[in-house]
């Protein structure tokens, strides 16, 4: 065994541990607290890739920005623990265990049945060099450039929106 | 080199480090109580010791040896878990900070920084924005009113001043065209320094920083006239201690980052025309390295004596409507820089 699978071993096994924490959890603090554990497994998961960028920005973004708002939201509320208000109904069940069924289905069939990728067979420097944060902002605003802006005036658009609404009164 | 040694190298290396920031808090406690006496025409500690400069010691085994209360009404896990967590990314963010240019030791090419990452800035923009849970779990663990509201003001503030922190670096990234430390510091070579070159870029970071770590007129969320201690109001003994470690570990990585950042890291300008050899040269550079980082220091302890705290929202109003524009003028006004200049 060499390093690098071990690595994904213990990564993957924290990712999928803290992901179900996350939803058998009652309370919704803890649940955010797994969730965060989970982004971290999940950058971990991205530098073995050779993805950096992509894994610090995942800290940045997921766990520093978007969990801190979401625990800020919880603390607030402080709510004790969630409330059963759909466990006991039969039929909802029903259509959980058949989603499941239906979602492991489909990844079973992908993982199993379907060629692995072969992209990264070439020149091993040149694919450890795919990740760096030059060659994704050279994409980015080369090849990339209208998706780009096209992301980057949607978000401006929510960003006003949400000020909008935010605001009490319309003068 | 092979991985025992680069593992050997490296443990030596976060040894080196972890003791040298331990050392350094203990003095720097020291200091900042004797400065903020000598700011307020008082004597200060003088009895421990020559000059009382045993003060913190005393204090830690104070602070060692009393009972750790745990409040009945807290979440036991996240109490202890947040002063580990607010440890944890004080230290680690050191990491990636150059102390010096690489030297040759016993005949080892050894680079005076713990690990050359090449998105170094980026990891401690990183690890600064995970320091913000350590904060809001102690003030969400706690059970007390004081303490949560001490951890949401941490967390709106940390997130708001963020943003301005993150675009004053993207001036600088511009300009050195690298997110590793070590060419942001050759890039400032001679007097090119970055606080020279886009001084709205440096203002804007000093204040994020002061706004990060916590400090005044920044520290809303362990304002004792309002909060009692905010966050840390039902911390006692180690874990408080360990609260008290972590603010004095973060001054001391924001003055490394701003150095590194702004003020030329290492670099001494022109050294290497004096003709000094190259083991004076780097025993300089590492020095001057050093004595920024205590000027830093002092200027932190220095403003926190003279300026009082901000009001709430005149906090978050210079976050977002002063600070955010200017970072993004900074921005421009480099990028035109570099136009003109060819930089």
């Amino acid at each position: 065994m060499n390093l690098e699978l071990i690595l994904f071993i213990v990564l993957a096994l924290i990712a999928a541990v803290s992901a179900v924490m996350v939803i058998t959890q009652s309370h919704p603090v803890m649940s955010a607290i797994f969730l965060i554990l989970n982004f971290f497994a999940l950058a971990g998961l991205y530098l073995l890739l050779n993805a950096q960028f992509i894994a610090v920005v995942q800290v940045i973004v997921y766990a520093g920005a978007i969990m801190v708002l979401f625990l800020f939201v919880l603390m607030l509320l402080n709510t004790s623990s969630e409330f059963k208000v759909l466990t006991d109904k039969k039929f909802i069940k029903f259509f959980a265990l058949l989603i499941s069924a239906f979602v492991f289905v489909q990844l079973a069939y992908l993982i199993f049945f379907t060629k692995p990728s072969n992209a990264v067979k070439g020149n091993l420097n040149v694919s450890s060099q795919i990740g760096t944060i030059q060659n994704i902002g050279k994409e980015l605003y080369t090849n990339y450039i209208i998706p780009f802006e096209a992301a980057g005036f949607l978000l401006l658009a929510a960003t006003i929106g949400a000020l909008i609404l935010a605001k009490k009164k319309f003068e | 080199m092979n991985i025992t040694e680069i593992i050997v190298v490296s443990l030596i290396k976060i040894v080196l480090v972890i003791v040298m920031i331990l050392v350094a808090v203990i003095f720097l406690v020291y200091f900042e109580r004797r400065i903020s006496a000598w700011i307020q025409y008082r004597i200060g500690p003088n009895r421990v010791g020559w000059k009382g400069i045993l003060q913190t010691t005393a204090d830690v085994m104070k602070l060692l040896l009393k009972e750790d209360i745990v409040p009945s009404a807290s979440n036991k896990t996240l109490h202890t878990l947040a002063p580990i967590i607010a440890l944890f990314v004080a230290f680690s963010t050191y990491a990636v900070i150059p102390f010096g240019p690489d030297v040759t030791i016993f005949g080892y090419q050894v680079k005076l920084m713990v690990a050359d990452v090449n998105i170094g800035v980026l990891y401690v923009l990183a690890l600064t924005s995970l320091g913000v849970y350590g904060i809001t779990f102690a003030g969400y663990s706690s059970g007390s009113k004081y303490s949560l509201l001490g951890g949401i003001r941490s967390s709106a503030q940390m997130i708001s001043y963020e943003v301005s922190m993150g675009f004053s670096v993207a001036g600088v990234l511009l300009l050195s065209e690298s997110l590793n430390p070590q060419k942001i510091v050759l890039a400032q070579s001679g007097w090119m320094w970055n606080a020279i070159l886009q001084p709205i870029g440096f203002i804007t970071f000093v204040v994020s920083a002061f706004a990060e770590t916590n400090r005044l007129p920044f520290d809303l969320p362990e304002a004792e006239p309002e909060l009692v201690g905010g966050y840390h109001t039902e911390y006692s003994s180690m874990k408080f201690a360990g609260f008290f470690l972590a603010e004095y570990a973060n001054m001391i990585i924001a003055s490394a980052m701003i150095t590194t950042l702004y003020l030329g890291g290492w670099q001494i300008p022109y050294i290497d025309k004096l003709g000094l050899g190259v083991t004076l040269t780097t025993l300089l550079q590492v020095g001057a390295f050093f004595l920024k980082v205590i000027f830093l220091l002092f200027f932190f302890i220095w403003v926190r004596w003279s300026i009082p705290r901000f009001r709430y929202d005149q906090l978050m109003s210079l976050g977002w409507k002063v600070m955010f524009p200017l970072s993004i003028i900074n921005i421009i006004w480099v990028a035109c820089l570099i136009m003109i200049f060819n930089l």
